[in-house]
């Protein structure tokens, strides 16, 4: 264990107050309170488990690539949905790709994974142990080219501005 | 409370959300069957995680939102924690499915396409 010190006001414990009084939908003193206790309780006791302090900046970026994601997932559910209920030339179209990648910043990387995976039609099959080149899976891989630009584009590059 | 508090709008808006992610959690789920290999199988059900449950939480809201007479928005919660996590386990999945697949000698442990039944 690291030498005891004061919590930190990072984004994570305003997220986990916030998180804790959203879901005691109130904002009454003694919860308050309660929320504050807990949340230096949790962050103090969970500081030996996130080694990597992450310090994302650029909070525009991060809600514009929200809103690029949400829409994303959306087309893709109707792009899957038309896959499965397609010909079965149609469903065999599945297979892995290779994508090159610039990202190295480790929560950036995971919020990817958790991007592409939570994304119907792509399943992030692993990172290669120098960290160039990513592999997905893809449900309907017509040209890689498309899937490349998409991921370095619409992805990569917002969370290498908002994580390095 | 009784459900005829709920006024005629939010009824029909909770209604349509609910068939429509019902819908599109059984076409998800269709997937299972129709798709051809493990690989393709993990797309069916992530979309039952996404829009799916996307719908029913919008309905929650709309419901909650109806009954309360204020912006009721903890289903977000919900959201969150299952974008959160349920890529873990498709994540896990993957690379289980992965490592099997280079156990019974298919490609010496390089994950390349094509896979097995496709050009």
């Amino acid at each position: 264990m690291k030498r005891w010190r004061w919590p930190s006001l990072t984004l994570f414990t305003v997220t986990l107050f916030l998180l804790w009084l959203l879901l005691n939908d109130t904002l009454a003193p003694g919860q308050v309170v309660l929320g504050l206790v807990l949340t230096i309780v949790v962050a103090l006791s969970t500081a030996a488990m996130r080694p990597l302090r992450s310090r994302p900046h650029h909070l525009l970026a991060a809600v514009r690539l929200f809103f690029i994601v949400l829409f994303d997932i959306a087309r893709s559910n109707i792009v899957v949905a038309g896959v499965i209920l397609g010909s079965v030339k149609r469903r065999s179209n599945s297979g892995f790709m290779k994508i090159p990648i610039d990202l190295r910043d480790p929560y950036g990387l995971a919020t990817l994974a958790c991007i592409i995976t939570a994304t119907p039609g792509t399943v992030w099959a692993g990172l290669s142990p120098d960290g160039h080149a990513l592999t997905i899976h893809v449900l309907d891989l017509q040209d890689e080219e498309t899937w490349i630009r998409t991921i370095k584009h619409r992805y990569e590059r917002p969370l290498m501005e908002i994580f390095e | 409370m009784t459900v005829t508090e709920i006024p005629l709008w939010a009824d029909l808006a909770a209604s349509l959300l609910l068939v429509a992610g019902g819908i599109l959690t059984l076409i998800g789920s269709a997937g299972l069957l129709r798709l051809p290999d493990l690989f393709a199988r993990m797309h069916g059900p992530t979309m039952g995680n996404t829009l799916g449950l996307g719908c029913v939480l919008l309905a929650s809201i709309v419901v909650a939102s109806a009954l309360a007479h204020r912006f009721v928005f903890q289903e977000l919660i919900i959201a969150l924690f299952v974008v959160a996590t349920s890529p873990v386990t498709s994540i896990l999945l993957m690379r289980a499915g992965i490592y099997r697949r280079r156990g019974d000698g298919g490609t010496d442990g390089k994950v390349v396409a094509p896979l097995d039944g496709n050009a």
